[in-house]
């Protein structure tokens, strides 16, 4: 279940205006995922990681989101290497690991890892709830920010949904094998969670109207810039022009 | 009584699902000001659709429904309406969508035209009326089934409606949150309609009670007489009657 465990807090981070945390998480990743030399990219895992460090978080549950994406990275080390085209640096049997296809593999390495660091530091230190504020604040659709507020609020509903869906088959002695009949029970109760979805959207919108809804949500949010905010502009923006001096700049 | 005492009134209400016969038949409903009334029938006997009629979530073939002495035809006159009337739904995680607490006490005032601090303080209000203080900050998802019936009944009340609808309250809750909806509810000096199939829980909460059936309502009676005490055992929620007082009303068991 999503806890928004790292929402709360109360670091200079977490008291920061989250429409500022937006924006500034937006400009750093876009900077970090554009960089390509190596020491600007370190140097922003490093300073990605002074973020976090300055949230105050617990260190196993960071460790355990980033162990989830480097998951999906170790793939990405064992194809990358082999298939691309490049100079090889060394033979795995019949097939040549290319320097460059290591090069890249260490890049988008560091880049993800930075980008996620940054996000949990200054995204996930607010609630859903407050992002869906201030994303509304930074004149962002109301249609995308109520995609999220509602597939936030909603995903667990379905999740019971399903679950109780799987334990009626189950009990009736449903065992998953790979067969035709798993195939067609799996189809089958997808389908049924779709149905379910669909009505409990519509009684969802009718609870809405009948509270009033015309079509506009409004925010209860009111946030004000301080000068913490104002602080951290500068620390930000001195960071980021770092990681452009590391990048364009040749050190000889 | 005069026009202006009648808050909701149907007239000759047919409507039918796609392709099935009608749920409702020649229906005829009236709610007056000052009324606690019961409405107790069977699944799919159209109790729900009823109430889903008055608030114009669904279109009846024909008949006519009167609001406040007006009859209530566009979307215009349905807006109305559902400032002035609030409405439970059955399952509470319909009502509750935002995802803290404060935002979706906050939602109807907001959408009635309140400012952020107006919304906000009438939410705190509402949550100390209903002895839930402190809950402003939980997130929707996370409390209990208790909860969110609370809430959601916060939520209507915090538009300060003129009268209520009730889609079966109770169920599926435990026996506190039981007797605090029933305490709540007693305490109200507004109209409501509850629809329910809970006869001990309609004879609780409301002076008269109805039954829908071969969607018509008929008058059962006075729930004081209708019941006079309190049962503990499971027969009592089926719906049935004192042979010493009803013996001529249907389904007269005991």
């Amino acid at each position: 279940m999503l806890q928004e465990q790292f929402s709360t807090g109360n670091s200079q981070i977490h008291r920061l205006d989250p429409r500022f945390k937006v924006v500034v998480a937006t400009v750093y990743a876009f900077v970090v995922a554009l960089s390509n030399r190596f020491p600007a990219l370190i140097a922003a895992l490093i300073f990605s990681f002074a973020l976090v460090g300055l949230c105050r978080l617990d260190f196993l549950e960071v460790a355990k989101r980033i162990a989830l994406v480097n998951g999906f990275i170790i793939f990405l080390w064992l194809v990358v290497p082999l298939t691309f085209a490049g100079q090889p640096l060394f033979y795995l049997g019949p097939f040549g690991v290319s320097s460059e296809g290591v090069l890249v593999s260490a890049r988008i390495t560091l880049k993800s890892n930075a980008i996620l660091l940054a996000f949990i530091a200054l995204i996930a230190s607010s609630t859903v709830a407050t992002l869906g504020s201030a994303l509304s604040r930074l004149r962002i659709p109301e249609k995308i920010i109520y995609l999220l507020l509602l597939n936030y609020r909603y995903i667990f509903v379905m999740e019971e949904e399903y679950r109780r869906l799987l334990r009626s088959a189950s009990i009736r002695g449903f065992r998953p094998t790979s067969n035709l009949h798993t195939y067609k029970t799996y189809a089958y109760l997808i389908g049924m969670l779709f149905v379910r979805a669909s009505d409990r959207a519509e009684r969802v919108y009718k609870a809405m109207l009948c509270r009033g809804f015309a079509g506009r949500f409004y925010s209860l949010h009111e946030f004000s810039f301080s000068r913490l905010d104002l602080i951290w502009l500068v620390v930000m923006t001195i960071a980021i022009i770092g990681l452009e001096i590391l990048e364009w700049v040749k050190i000889a | 009584m005069g026009e202006n005492s009648v808050i909701i009134q149907l007239e000759n209400i047919v409507f039918s699902y796609a392709g099935s016969k009608p749920v409702l038949d020649d229906l005829c409903f009236t709610l007056e000001e000052g009324t606690k009334l019961g409405l107790i029938g069977q699944n799919g006997s159209g109790k729900t659709t009823m109430l889903h009629i008055i608030m114009g979530l669904l279109k009846p073939s024909s008949g006519t429904i009167r609001a406040f002495g007006k009859p209530i035809e566009t979307k215009k006159d349905f807006l109305e309406v559902r400032r002035k009337i609030g409405f439970l739904f059955q399952d509470a995680d319909d009502q509750l969508f935002c995802p803290t607490v404060l935002e979706d006490i906050a939602f109807g005032p907001l959408n009635l035209g309140k400012s952020p601090t107006e919304a906000r303080k009438m939410v705190m209000e509402t949550l100390e009326r209903l002895n839930l203080k402190g809950f402003e900050e939980r997130v929707t998802h996370k409390l209990s089934g208790g909860e969110k019936k609370l809430v959601a009944l916060a939520t209507v009340l915090v538009m300060e409606p003129k009268a209520l609808l009730l889609d079966e309250p109770t169920t599926g809750l435990d026996e506190d949150t039981n007797i605090r909806i029933i305490t709540l509810l007693n305490q109200l000096d507004i109209s409501y309609v509850i629809v329910s199939h809970e006869y001990d829980f309609l004879a609780q909460t409301t002076r008269e009670i109805y039954g829908i059936h071969d969607g018509r309502i008929s008058y059962h009676g006075d729930s004081n007489t209708l019941h006079s005490h309190y049962h503990k055992h499971a027969a009592a929620r089926t719906p049935h009657h004192h042979r010493a007082l009803h013996a001529d009303v249907e389904g007269a068991c005991c």
